[in-house]
């Protein structure tokens, strides 16, 4: 079992996540999704994003410590470039970064 | 509804089954119990904010900045709810149906749901999008328990592998449209202003670089006239 406390959290997350699709719903037809408001919004929601990405890679908390900044940063920098030569595949980019992954690990 | 379901079960169910394959392993690495992450996954299904609170619930960030922080990474899906409205909304029917059904909108069903819900009446297309929604959600139950499972049964370098699908899948996701300057300045300033942050504030780098850097690339694609 999970201690208690990420349970709270958990159903923080919930909420705070389900309060956003409502809001979405609330204010449909009312808030123009091409204005001001939700431009900053979005540049926002990209920025924590790519922040959080940032984070599990050179922050990671866990078992990814092992492997070294710079094997994690080529890693990552090998799936980028395994998509944009695969034109963009998602599938092709993940496999190839964990590929990587797996085999550092398994050289370490 | 089923219909939705069909479109669902193929290469949908199977990348996002496939990514919440790496929560499973995120989730086990970091020393917590299968019960959490099924949880979050049933209750909350947006993975972007998943992700966070179990990153700030592990640095000791309070509750308020867990909330803060999950309520910013997801914050994406109140647009994406108020687009799909006047798709499958009806004349004459009850609001709480768009309200229930609005706690299944996520990046993938959506897309799949405004790409093929307006070839069917207006009537149906709600059931629609919750055919597609349910199985993909079943998928990622599925796919985060296969990933528990996997990070402790498979070897080490693989368990590795799981977890680093996550940023790997987002990064990813977030690549494949770079024509829009904004976006792009955005992701730049929220990466570089937490590679800065962090080691100083780890519990509010999160919120600090996403309002931060996403104000400031605001402003620059302004100024800059994008």
């Amino acid at each position: 079992m999970s201690p208690l406390g990420i349970y709270i959290a958990a159903v923080v997350t919930a909420l705070a996540t389900y309060f956003w699709r409502a809001f979405g719903v609330a204010v449909g037809g009312r808030l123009d999704p091409q204005g001001r408001a939700f431009e900053w919004f979005s540049c926002i929601a990209y920025a924590v994003l790519a922040a959080l990405v940032v984070r599990l890679v050179v922050f990671p908390a866990g078992g990814l410590l092992e492997l070294a900044l710079p094997v994690r940063l080529s890693a990552f920098a090998l799936a980028i470039g395994v998509f944009f030569l695969a034109r963009r595949n998602v599938f092709l980019g993940c496999g190839a970064g964990t590929g990587a992954v797996a085999l550092a690990a398994w050289l370490a | 509804m089923r219909a939705g379901a069909k479109v669902g079960f193929g290469m949908p169910a199977l990348v996002l089954g496939a990514s919440y394959v790496g929560f499973g392993g995120f989730v086990r690495d970091n020393g917590l119990g299968l019960d959490i992450a099924m949880f979050t996954t049933f209750t909350a299904w947006a993975l972007p904010g998943q992700l966070v609170m179990v990153e700030l619930y592990l640095a000791g960030a309070p509750l308020l900045a867990i909330a803060l922080g999950v309520a910013l990474a997801n914050m994406r899906l109140a647009p994406m709810c108020t687009v799909m409205l006047p798709v499958v909304r009806v004349e004459g029917r009850p609001a709480w149906r768009l309200y229930l059904a609005a706690n299944w909108v996520a990046i993938t069903c959506w897309a799949l749901t405004m790409l093929h819900a307006p070839n069917f009446p207006r009537e149906q297309r709600l059931s629609w999008f919750m055919g597609c929604a349910l199985t993909l959600w079943a998928a990622s139950l599925a796919g985060c328990a296969v990933g528990y499972f996997a990070a402790g049964v498979f070897p080490h370098p693989v368990s590795l592998a799981l977890v680093f699908l996550n940023p790997l899948y987002f990064g990813l996701l977030m690549l494949q449209d770079l024509r829009n300057r904004q976006r792009v300045l955005s992701m730049l300033c929220g990466a570089g202003l937490c590679a800065i942050l962090h080691p100083f504030v780890p519990e509010w780098s999160l919120l600090i670089a996403g309002v931060a850097g996403g104000s400031i690339a605001y402003l620059l694609s302004k100024r800059g006239g994008a």
